[in-house]
């Protein structure tokens, strides 16, 4: 809970009693004073009833104010007098419509009962002259404030607050006492505070400044710093101690901005980290374990990303596209991609890829023959566009902290990051399998000679590393887009993680997703997107240079090696 | 120098020389266009390409081929060499532009005028590539020096085999990246095109095209016997044996990495020349020619035509590229399949390319007859190189 100061207190109970005469005008109708508005001659008076109407809220009157608000009330004269109408949206074969009356939302008709209908273009629209159109609009802003959708109150609360508009201080005060959101609440408060803090008398002004700095208002910020240069440059005015509370507060929130920054450059760099580390692990096993280059790595990942379409809509079709069945969805396809892309690793290897283990640079070529047609098989199955996949319930939305936006699907990704390297940890240092892995990896002729059936263990392990590319591909159907072109945009960047974090390490591999995410997210807001992505590839070149084997080199006495 | 050339092959170049120096030529000329005989200007700027290409393929075939080093960043010095030439045409386009200004077209709506207003819109280092022999020597000196620089780095620290190809692919990688941002001042992703002029011809004419085919001819005769020169001389022999054992040559004494290096930065001069035909013969050139994927189809056309030959890179550039035109005429959508098949094909059942095809015919021969359990599956095995020691 937020502690009111109590001068916010005393000035809330101010306005609890402004409150009952509120309701003595509720009853007046806000449809008659907007009548009246519309009536009235006088432009100073029609200003003053169009901001009484924010009080008065009302559909009609609502759709009154636009549309005066675009010249589309019109007067029709009836009976001596001016009756205010907007037409129906629904217009008949003539493109006329019937004029709803603004008093009281009824259909104008004729003597004998009959509707009448109008056309638009026949009428002349009540004039509204660019004063009373401001008028309107601010009202129509306050109305905002208690509409049923939570962010746009939120976001009228903190538009407003900016405006800093003392007549705005009854509005928000009322919304506060209705309001049931806990964001919103304090949207509103700063809004108030905000508002105070530009209030001539410092006894109001400097708590509601000092508030500001307590409630770390980020909206706020701009308006203390100008004020605190304001309050140096004339002294006599604002006196020392606004200019205080000015400064503190300013250094209140910055050094909260400052900390939501690193938090928010952190969580992007870690998640960042994370999706390549989930796409580089699976070649970190063929590649850095098993010596292949393998350029189809990218399309093993496409297959996995498109298992997941596939299983997406098997399960809306069996359980709709929602709702508890559809959202178990992802876990299916996480573990089916893990099988089929696996399937497809195992395929590549008995076909292509067992014939030229000892000619590494040409599996570079072959299995880019076969990304070629990986891709272009995929194109033809599901069409050069991309395919929509959408997250399950629990995977989309996200929730604030510090201000900082943690998406779930990133944080998912972050968690799935460590589950696999863990998982893949244990199953190369924790079992015979992996024991045998190791072995052969390091030397196939040595491991052969004591009786480990290296062919097999070939077929595993690539198999297994083509899993976890198809595992990684389902991930990214939930970050990015999944089209044909998917494995191309990463398999230049994993390859540089591999060789970056020393072939063969699978750590070597974490600390270089790690330091490259990271890096990449800091250099971002500097150097922009591209320039960010090309200094962290001339970076990685260079760090190569102090040292060529990667972070986490392979020792052995092999001279080749 | 003539003593490197067997017989057959001096004979064959003499051919090749009579045929692109002088019969395409004539035929384009002076037969009629009705006739059976007559080859057109545009297929002639074709063929112009495919010899381009072939230059390409040769500076692959001198990294890959004759030293090991399998290079996947070659075509971003074709497209440097094309940039540095592109920029002269695109100067001397003049103010016949679409917008009639006197600075070429894509600097007028990135608004240019604003960022370099003390020369008119031209950024500073446009300046010198009025002059064409400075641009024709920029095409040599540009990608020489970023070869040099890239592969000081990367021999120094003793960076080979398949790191060195993916550090090489994350180079052109870059380096496109970099060319398809608009405020890099070379166009953007639609490049440089519309030229009119080189050297005051008319880029369009007959006889202009005719002329760029004669160079390109001249280029690739040329460079052919410039590498068929070089591979036999004691510096090829070198070449070679780095290729086969590095380490044993660096045990010898030979300072491999500086060999390597004088390679590197050879084969980046000549696929530079073969990138700066290319660009007046097209018409065109943009970021794209230097995505990591055109080099790697350079590296194809190297191991179909038959590496460590240099009458393969050719045949094969020339081939994959005529069968790719014709291929994406008739069948568009099949092309890639068609692409990745002959990939997969090529370095699963013929290590050695077209050029290799009549030994390894032999060999099968031989084999047969002594050994008949020795499928035809297992040659790439045999016929592999020595695994590492």
């Amino acid at each position: 809970m937020i502690r009111l100061p109590a001068p916010l207190l005393v000035w809330l109970l101010m306005f609890l009693a402004l409150a009952g005469k509120l309701h003595a005008q509720q009853a007046e109708g806000g449809r008659a004073v907007l009548v009246k508005a519309l009536l009235s001659e006088d432009q100073d008076e029609q200003i003053q009833l169009i901001q009484q109407l924010v009080r008065l809220r009302d559909p009609l009157v609502e759709r009154g104010l636009a549309a005066w608000r675009q010249s589309e009330v019109f007067l029709l004269e009836r009976d001596g007098g001016r009756v205010p109408v907007v037409l129906d949206v629904q217009l008949d074969a003539d493109g006329k419509a019937r004029a709803i009356q603004l008093l009281n939302g009824e259909f104008l008709k004729d003597g004998s009962g009959a509707e009448l209908r109008f056309a638009a273009a026949e009428l002349t629209g009540a004039e509204n002259t660019s004063k009373l159109r401001r008028a309107i609009k601010a009202t129509m802003d306050l109305y905002a404030l208690s509409d049923p959708n939570e962010k746009i109150r939120r976001d009228a609360a903190i538009k407003l607050g900016q405006e800093q508009n003392p007549d705005y201080l009854t509005v928000f005060a009322d919304r506060l006492k209705e309001e049931v959101s806990l964001e919103v609440k304090d949207a509103l408060t700063e809004a108030i505070a905000l508002t105070r803090a530009a209030d001539a008398d410092p006894t109001v002004r400097i708590p509601a400044i000092q508030q500001l700095g307590e409630m770390r208002s980020i909206n706020g910020v701009g308006y203390l710093q100008e004020l605190e240069a304001k309050a140096k440059a004339e002294p006599s005015k604002y006196g020392a101690e606004t200019l205080n509370a000015a400064h503190t507060a300013v250094v209140q929130i910055q050094s909260y901005q400052a900390w939501g920054n690193l938090l928010g450059t952190a969580f992007r760099g870690l998640s960042l980290a994370a999706v390549l580390l989930v796409a580089a692990l699976g070649l970190a096993i063929t590649f850095g374990l098993m010596g292949v280059i393998n350029m189809a790595h990218g399309e093993i990942m496409m297959v996995g990303a498109y298992t997941a379409y596939v299983v997406q809509n098997v399960f809306k079709s069996w359980f709709g596209g929602s709702g508890g069945g559809f959202d178990l969805y992802f876990l299916f396809a996480l573990a089916v991609s893990f099988v089929v892309a696996g399937g497809v690793g195992l395929a590549l290897e008995r076909g292509v890829i067992r014939f030229l283990y000892k000619r590494p640079l040409e599996s570079l070529l072959a299995t880019w023959g076969v990304s070629l047609l990986l891709q272009q098989l995929f194109r033809h199955i599901f069409g050069a566009a991309n395919v929509q996949v959408t997250s399950p319930g629990w995977l989309s939305g996200s929730f604030v902290f510090n201000d900082v936006l943690f998406a779930y699907n990133r944080v998912f990704v972050i968690a799935f990051a460590c589950f696999i390297v863990v998982a893949t940890w244990l199953l190369l240092t924790r079992t015979s399998l992996g024991l045998q892995v190791r072995a052969v990896m390091q030397n196939r002729a040595m491991a052969s000679c004591v009786g480990v059936r290296t062919d097999r263990i070939n077929m595993f392990t690539f198999a297994f590393g083509s899993g976890l590319a198809g595992m990684a591909g389902a991930c990214l159907s939930q970050i990015g887009n999944v089209g044909p072109s998917l494995g191309q945009n990463y398999i230049v960047d994993c390859f540089m993680i591999v060789v970056l974090g020393g072939v063969g390490s699978l750590f070597g591999t974490v600390f270089a997703s790690l330091g490259v995410g990271i890096t990449d997210q800091i250099l971002q807001p500097w150097l922009g997107a591209v320039l960010g992505k090309i200094t962290v590839l001339a970076a990685v070149i260079l760090f190569l240079q102090w040292r060529p084997a990667g972070i986490f080199p392979t020792r052995g006495r092999s001279l080749e090696g | 120098m003539l003593r490197s050339f067997s017989r057959t092959e001096a004979w064959l170049l003499l051919l090749a020389a009579v045929v692109g120096f002088g019969v395409l030529p004539a035929l384009n000329t002076f037969v009629s266009p009705d006739s059976f005989f007559h080859v057109s200007t545009f297929s002639l700027s074709i063929w112009g390409k495919y010899l381009c290409y072939a230059v390409l393929a040769l500076g692959v075939n001198l990294l890959w081929g004759y030293t090991g080093l399998l290079s996947l960043g070659q075509c971003l010095f074709f497209s440097l060499g094309g940039y540095c030439l592109g920029m002269y045409l695109m100067l001397m386009i003049g103010n016949l532009g679409q917008y009639k200004a006197d600075i070429p077209d894509f600097m007028v709506f990135l608004e240019f005028p604003k960022r370099f207003p003390e020369t008119g819109g031209l950024p500073p280092h446009w300046i010198p590539f009025r002059n064409f022999w400075f641009a024709a020597a920029a095409v040599i000196w540009v990608p020489a020096l970023v070869a040099l620089s890239f592969g000081y780095l990367a021999f120094r620290s003793r960076i080979k085999g398949v790191y060195f190809s993916i550090l090489s692919q994350a180079l052109t990688y870059a380096a496109s990246l970099m060319f398809f941002r608009n405020d890099f001042t070379f166009g953007g992703n639609n490049g440089l095109t519309d030229f009119k002029f080189i050297l005051g011809y008319d880029l369009n004419s007959p006889s202009t095209k005719r002329a760029l085919f004669i160079c390109a001819v001249a280029l690739l005769l040329g460079v052919y016997m410039f590498c068929r020169w070089l591979t036999s001389t004691k510096f090829g022999l070198i070449q070679r044996a780095i290729r086969d054992s590095e380490n044993r040559v660096l045990f010898s004494g030979y300072a491999t990495a500086q060999f390597k290096l004088f390679v590197f930065v050879l084969a980046a001069v000549i696929c530079a020349l073969g990138g700066a035909l290319f660009v007046p013969l097209v018409g065109i050139i943009n970021p794209s020619e230097m995505a990591p994927d055109k080099s790697l189809e350079a590296v194809v056309w190297c191991a179909v035509g038959g590496r460590g030959a240099l009458v393969g890179p050719v045949l094969g550039a020339i081939g994959v590229n005529s069968l790719k035109s014709y291929a994406t005429h008739a069948f568009a959508e099949q092309w890639p399949y068609i692409l990745g098949a002959l990939f997969v094909f090529v370095t699963l059942f013929m290590p050695k390319g077209i050029v290799g095809l009549p030994e390894q015919w032999r060999t099968f021969r031989r084999g047969k007859k002594t050994k008949p359990e020795d499928a035809p599956t297992s040659t790439p095995s045999t016929a592999a190189k020595p695994a590492a020691e």
